[in-house]
């Protein structure tokens, strides 16, 4: 069995006085396909914006690789990591969002190229040939000097992945990255994450395609209330079921 | 009215014009005649056409004076003057309300608190009273220096060599414009979306890259037209400094006409230079916008003169 990649470990998170996430553990381990399923207001969006510490936990702790997120520790203190340390440990953890969120000001490939020459430090003509060949990954290399609104949703989507991987990083988030599209559009999108998936990228996805879930995962996870419910592999998860919020919740998706 | 209907639609039944054509294509669509829209647009042309006449004829404009000064050296020398207050009090102004507008927003209720307090203060004093204040700076403060607060000085000046006249009026007109720059740019930078923020801190962007690569190109959009407005109230603004003697256009031509009693011609040869002014930058702003508006429309429109050379390309074809 491979290391694990992504550790939570009793995750509670408040929005004022609503508990989203009331102790979550959860471990990936590396080259593993985690889909995260629950009904909305589960916290599985937080759950995912917890590891790379767009949101801060009010306990718990995450670490990705054996190093924590967002906190160094020495003794039994947590100290609080400044930005700065927080952003370069992000730039080791692709997300990918459900709006896309490409910078609609610059082109495609400018929008590749912006974090790891601004972040890691790269040259501008390495990381533009890194971006064109990930734009190739995607299908999209002709793409490379159109506007973010020149393109449909779902190339905007396989742009945003490709943007993600341009740091090269050791997981990658998905939040719901096929919520906003056409229907005929989300098949493209699956594709790009499946092909991922078949080349050993560490993958958390959040969705509501089981169908998706039940064909890349390694493990599947089903949240209700803020906790873990059920995981295990697909095919225990999705056809047999334990629990019977995890039943009921899949009745009214399949 | 209804009666008028009913015997309009009773005539064409009776003896029809022409056979009701089958094919939509020979169906001639006939457009509404507006007779009032007619009758108002010619009062108006008589109307502006007796006003251009008056320009025209009436001596009392003096046409032959304004030719004599609209170009004379004394005056394009204060034109100089008020673009270069202008542009100080711009680029400093807007320097300073990025900071201001960066300050309130922080998570820092020291400089959050102190941003809103300085809007709030320059906001509410005239800034012709400002000036007067600027100007008598030296009343206030004799010596400006440099040390330790409430400590020891360690270098100061006289604050009326460091600061000379024209220096007072950039201040004034800086530290009041930066208190309307903060809230637009305040603004603009709230207008842009909040995942592009989101987005640019996944990708471990630096802080202070994102607001510069992320967030202020895309705040321009909401930021430009009201910078534009401000601008160019800066400019005509900038005619308040002849309380201070400062050779700017307004002043000067005060000082010409107290001298030679030509007071319309005079006014007349500030209003010409102020509307050019405002013209270029009017025309300046509609470029800056539209190279901000780059991404955001899928097919950028043509520029007026892109499309005056389109029409004429496609006339020549036609």
């Amino acid at each position: 069995m491979s290391a694990v990649m992504v550790d939570v470990h009793g995750v509670h998170k408040s929005f004022g006085p609503l508990e989203v996430l009331r102790g979550v553990d959860l471990s990936v381990r590396a080259g593993e396909v985690t889909v995260i399923l629950g009904p909305s207001g589960s916290g599985k969006s937080t759950l995912l914006r917890t590891i790379n510490h767009l949101e801060k936990v009010n306990r718990g702790w995450v670490s990705i690789d054996g190093e924590l997120i967002g906190y160094r520790r020495s003794g039994n203190k947590l100290h609080e990591l400044k930005e700065k340390d927080v952003l370069k440990q992000r730039t080791n953890i692709g997300f990918v969002f459900q709006n896309f969120n490409l910078f609609p000001h610059l082109t495609v490939l400018e929008n590749l190229v912006e974090a790891p020459v601004s972040a890691l430090r790269r040259p501008r003509k390495e990381a533009e040939d890194t971006a064109r060949r990930l734009l190739e990954l995607v299908g999209l290399a002709d793409k490379a000097d159109a506007y973010p609104r020149q393109l449909s949703g779902g190339q905007q989507q396989r742009v945003a992945i490709a943007r993600a991987l341009a740091l090269e990083p050791k997981v990658l988030l998905f939040d719901e990255p096929t919520s906003a599209l056409d229907p005929e559009l989300v098949g493209e999108v699956l594709d790009v994450i499946k092909d991922l998936a078949s080349t050993g990228t560490t993958m958390i996805v959040v969705t509501h395609e089981i169908g998706f879930a039940r064909e890349v995962a390694d493990t599947v996870v089903f949240m209700d209330g803020g906790v873990v419910v059920e995981q295990g592999p697909p095919a225990a998860v999705l056809d047999h079921p334990r629990q019977e919020r995890t039943r009921a919740f899949l009745s009214k998706v399949l | 009215m209804s009666s008028d209907t009913r015997s309009m639609s009773g005539d064409t039944l009776q003896e029809p014009a022409t056979k009701p054509a089958d094919d939509p294509a020979e169906l001639k669509v006939v457009p509404t005649r507006h007779y009032a829209r007619w009758a108002a647009g010619v009062a108006v042309i008589v109307l502006v056409a007796q006003f251009a006449h008056g320009l025209a004829t009436n001596p009392v404009w003096e046409w032959n004076v304004f030719r004599d000064y609209v170009f004379s050296e004394t005056i394009v020398q204060a034109v100089w003057v008020t673009l270069q207050l202008t542009a100080y009090a711009t680029v400093l102004g807007f320097l300073l309300g990025t900071v201001l507008a960066f300050m309130r927003m922080s998570r820092s209720p020291v400089l959050s608190t102190v941003a809103w307090a300085y809007v709030w203060i320059f906001r509410s004093i005239p800034m012709i009273v400002q000036l007067v204040f600027w100007f008598n700076l030296s009343a206030l403060y004799k010596e400006l220096g440099v040390g330790i607060p409430f400590g020891p000085v360690f270098w100061s000046v006289d604050s009326n060599s460091l600061i000379g006249t024209i220096g007072a009026a950039i201040i004034g007109l800086t530290l009041h414009q930066a208190a309307y720059a903060a809230e637009i740019v305040r603004g603009g930078v709230l207008s842009v979306d909040h995942g592009q923020l989101e987005a640019a801190a996944a990708l471990g962007i630096p802080r202070l890259r994102q607001i510069r690569r992320i967030v202020l190109p895309q705040a321009m959009r909401a930021i430009l037209p009201t910078a534009g407005n401000e601008i160019i109230g800066l400019l005509k603004g900038t005619s308040v400094v002849y309380v201070m003697s400062i050779g700017e256009l307004f002043y000067q031509v005060q000082v010409i006409y107290g001298r030679n009693g030509r007071v319309i011609p005079l006014l007349l040869v500030a209003t010409a230079w102020y509307v050019v002014l405002t013209s270029l930058l009017s025309v300046a702003q509609y470029y800056v916008e539209r190279r901000y508006a780059r991404g955001a429309d899928r097919t950028p429109p043509p520029t007026p003169l892109q499309r005056v050379r389109q029409r004429f390309v496609t006339k020549e074809n036609s």
